[in-house]
């Protein structure tokens, strides 16, 4: 047994994982419209490369990953492209965004596929480069670029590779339905990825004590193969990347930094076997295993839905009653996010849908006032103050919030999931941090703008500065010459007209180089009268005009020759 | 309505605020037994008549305020005020001290705060000084306890237990005395050891105070049972008994007529007990932080010691506890835990560079 480590708080919310399990996973019939987002990672959305009626394949590419932190997306099944347009997305807040809708032929039929099945003499480079054409972002939750994450560069060597299989959240066991089914094709999926980053000493699977099946199921691919699977107590929120880094190594990712600064890579499970089908057979990601699962629901169990899969599709072929249902949540009912409509098509982060019945989940109960028991504090997995940041979001006191440390929540709802006034705690940290987000934001542009405005006052005021002292200068000039001129004398005037003009007067050197370029000025045109005399004598113009060209250029050369006095005079 | 917005977490645990206000109030049972084994009917008589008091002026107050009055009411927080109120209080004292207590510690404590949870100071407690202070003697006269009372005299039943709290009167001579903190106190030019075989109060206890004692030991059960219901964590109580404790073994000196009394007469006498489990843990009034509650409840013990061993009160929870009250905030600004991935603790005053 590996030593694990006991993270702070968590709670122990009734799993009912057992309802979803006791199936097999199972495909469901290919819907009829199929609504794939571009943006379903961390990062830019990917770029549609197919036009409207575009008759694709499955799994050929219908977008283009744009830029380094980006994904492709593929045609889920064969069919048309029906829409390219904004639909509502899988979102806390239920936002639209740009979609391709894909009517299918029911042929469901495949592009060529290619794989490599000797990938150990393959560059890393090369199965970087699969990963990211065949689509796969994380699929535990966040949607990271996996490529990105696998690639941290030479100076965050890695040494450490942990597979997520913890799935702590209750309801889901999409995770532990795939490694109960596919474990050996998930081992061969983590070889993938420990090639990619150089072999690193430890691969651990993390994985909680209450999925024997799927820990048994391991056990005989992971023999002999250095990889590790370890399993704690399960308490929740055991599967927050924090948290499982402290689990298994003992090491606290420090704040602000990724897992790779401290060596260490985390991906789920679930991506794993993605990788696995995209790098051997060539498949780009177009399906993930979702757990059905609720009350609302007759059948609750596994099923491996194709990605863009509408929720409504899902939820009618498993007997889903309305009227009972509390809420339809995409994902698990801790960090889940409530869907405002039956359209919303699933992605490749959605590892979960649970219709609860009322009883189940009972509609939302009036908050009450904080007493400050402080049983959040006890349940806060990062040792936060729940009840102060309560307090201080309520006031926006943005100071006392950051010296709280709220920016290292990780939203897990512990701390709600144990109030007893019934506080939506996680809701008044997520619109904080938003609002310090935005604050800071503007601080910036207001300093850039207070900097523009500065430097612009600055300039001025030296443009003003430099016109004073000129004017300055010349109504000193003007007083001199006045004082002189005091007796009004026509000598006078003509001694001031005088003294003016030598006011005028360049000083020798720019006198001298005001007649060079004079001079090279008149050389200039008589090259052009000569030129143009040229090619009217070559074209044969009449007679007048030839005559009229060298007339010019007799002037020309004239005025070069007085130019060239004068500057031989300057120069004596 | 299947499809709308609702915040996560989606999912809830069973307790409720209601529940745990309850749960309070049960815990208090084991010591309002012992309370009325020893003392009579008049806690009893405290403890409903401060919860009648407070559940009504409570309405009031939520009427004026335009308040939903089920929803606020439903918390019980103003029964558990009530119920320590009436513990705290003497037994058979005047039913107007009762509600002058009550209608202080609700009303002028704790609505006019703002109602729950944002109280600065625990409003039992403030009904009990501002009485103590306004009203001495009917503070501070107690009933003698039962294995001590004169031959032939018992405590009034519970009907005669009623009319004397109605009418104002005193209970009869005999039946009345010294708590066993006040008797120490007021014993000058004995040592302990004297004291402790002249004074029956002493002589006949097992280890604290003859009736005290199974009073400190109802609400230290009744402590327990919250305790391992987690409504608290046992940093505050075990900080202030085990200072209690330290000081009174520092300021021993071996009994001589000056030594203000052992540690177990100051751990099992008076409020001791009840004040750790059910006073300090008030949350609204108290610090946040683990690290917080050990430093406050280290301060409760430190002042109770401080005002029972040189100060004028025999007995000095309520005092302790209003002033640990003022510092509560002070304390939080220092006691912050480290959080994840954080090497050093914060302070709360820190500001985000500008």
């Amino acid at each position: 047994m590996r030593q694990t480590w006991v993270t702070p708080g968590g709670v122990h919310p009734p799993e009912n994982k057992h309802q979803s399990v006791t199936q097999p996973i199972g495909s469901l019939p290919i819907p009829e419209k199929l609504v794939v987002p571009l943006g379903q990672h961390i990062g830019a959305p990917a770029i549609a490369c197919v036009k409207l009626g575009d008759k694709v394949l499955k799994g050929q590419k219908i977008a283009d990953p744009a830029g380094t932190v980006s994904v492709a997306i593929h045609a889920p099944t064969s069919g048309t492209v029906s829409a390219i347009e904004a639909r509502p997305i899988a979102h806390s807040s239920g936002i639209e965004a740009l979609c391709i809708e894909i009517t299918s032929d029911g042929k469901d039929q495949w592009i060529a596929l290619q794989g490599i099945a000797d990938f150990e003499h393959t560059t890393p480079k090369t199965l970087l480069s699969i990963i990211t054409d065949a689509g796969i972002a994380g699929m535990g939750g966040a949607g990271f670029p996996t490529a990105v994450k696998l690639n941290p560069g030479f100076h965050r060597p890695i040494d450490t590779l942990i597979v997520n299989a913890t799935e702590c959240e209750p309801y889901i066991t999409a995770d532990d339905a795939l490694i109960r089914e596919r474990a050996e094709e998930i081992i061969e999926g983590i070889r993938i990825l420990s090639h990619t980053l150089g072999n690193p000493s430890n691969i651990l699977i993390g994985i909680e004590d209450n999925k024997p099946e799927a820990i048994q199921a391991l056990e005989p691919h992971t023999q002999d193969t250095g990889i590790n699977v370890v399993s704690f107590p399960t308490k929740y929120p055991s599967g927050g990347e924090k948290q499982l880094i402290y689990i298994l190594t003992g090491k606290e990712l420090p704040s602000g930094q990724i897992p790779a600064d401290i060596g260490i890579v985390c991906v789920n499970i679930g991506t794993t076997y993605a990788i696995k089908r995209a790098v051997v057979e060539g498949e780009p990601l177009v399906s993930r295993v979702t757990t059905m699962t609720g009350e609302a629901c007759e059948i609750n169990r596994n099923y491996d839905v194709l990605i863009g899969t509408p929720v409504s599709h899902m939820l009618e072929h498993n007997k889903f009653d309305a009227e009972k249902c509390s809420r339809v949540i995409m994902g698990g009912p801790m960090m889940g996010f409530s869907l405002m409509s039956k359209d919303i098509p699933i992605v490749k982060t959605s590892n979960c849908l649970l219709a609860p019945s009322v009883e189940e989940i009972p509609h939302n109960e009036p908050a009450q006032p904080c007493i400050r028991c402080g049983m959040c504090a006890e349940a806060c997995p990062a040792s936060l103050l729940p009840q102060q940041l309560l307090w201080y979001s309520q006031a926006k006191d943005y100071d006392r919030l950051q010296s709280h440390n709220l920016f290292d929540c990780i939203e897990c709802g512990a701390c709600s999931y144990v109030c007893p006034s019934n506080i939506p705690l996680v809701q008044h940290y997520r619109s904080s941090k938003s609002d310090i987000k935005k604050a800071e934001e503007e601080k910036i542009k207001s300093a850039q703008a207070r900097e523009r405005f500065e430097f612009r006052q600055q300039r001025i005021e030296q443009a003003d500065k430099e016109r004073e002292a000129k004017r300055a200068a010349r109504r000193e000039a003007a007083l001199q010459a006045k004082k002189t001129a005091a007796p009004n004398s026509a000598a006078d005037i003509v001694a001031a007209a005088q003294a003016r003009t030598e006011a005028k007067q360049l000083s020798p050197e720019q006198e001298q180089a005001k007649l060079e370029r004079a001079v090279s000025s008149a050389e200039m045109r008589v090259q052009k009268a000569q030129s143009k005399l040229d090619t009217a004598v070559a074209s044969e113009e009449p007679e007048d005009k030839i005559k009229i060209l060298s007339a010019a250029l007799s002037g020309a050369q004239q005025k070069l020759e007085k130019a060239k006095t004068r500057l031989a005079e300057q120069s004596n | 309505m299947a499809f709308k917005q609702v915040t996560s977490p989606h999912a809830h645990g069973a307790k409720s605020t209601a529940n745990v206000m309850k749960l309070v109030v049960l815990a208090t049972i084991p010591g309002l037994i012992a309370l009325t084994w020893h003392f009579g009917w008049g806690s009893l008589i405290n403890v409903v008549l401060a919860c009648l008091t407070a559940v009504i002026s409570e309405a009031l107050v939520l009427k004026i305020r335009k308040r939903p009055l089920a929803f606020y009411l439903g918390d019980y927080s103003a029964v558990v005020t009530a119920v320590l109120l009436g513990l705290a209080l003497p037994p058979l004292c005047p039913w107007w001290v009762v509600v002058i207590g009550t209608v202080f510690s609700v009303v002028i404590a704790k609505q006019l705060f703002g109602g729950l949870g944002y109280n600065p100071f625990n409003p039992a407690m403030v009904g009990y000084v501002v009485l103590l202070i306004s009203f001495p003697v009917q503070m501070t006269t107690w009933i003698t306890p039962l294995a001590l009372l004169p031959e032939g005299l018992s405590h009034p039943d519970f009907i005669e237990s009623l009319r004397l709290v109605f009418s104002s009167l005193a209970p009869v001579d005999g039946i009345t005395g010294a708590t066993p903190l006040d008797s120490f106190k007021h014993t000058s030019g004995l040592t302990v050891d004297q004291i402790y075989q002249q004074d029956s109060l002493f002589s006949q206890a097992m280890f604290a105070g003859v009736g005290w004692e199974w009073v400190n030991l109802g609400f230290l059960a009744g402590g327990i049972i919250m305790l391992s219901n987690r409504l608290f964590t046992w940093h505050g109580p075990v900080a202030m008994l085990a200072t209690l404790a330290l000081m009174s073994l520092i300021f021993w000196d071996s009994g001589s007529s000056q030594s203000p009394g052992s540690m177990m007469m100051h751990l099992f006498n008076g409020a001791s007990m009840m004040g750790a489990f059910f006073i300090l843990t008030d949350p609204v009034s108290s610090t946040v932080s683990n690290r917080g509650r050990l430093v406050y409840g280290a301060l409760i013990g430190f002042l109770v010691y401080i005002i029972r061993a040189w100060g004028n009160y025999p007995d000095a929870i309520a005092f302790a506890v209003l002033l640990a009250n003022f510092c509560a905030p002070f304390i939080d600004n220092y006691t912050l835990p480290r959080t994840y991935g954080h090497t050093d603790r914060r302070k709360a005053t820190e500001r985000s560079e500008d």
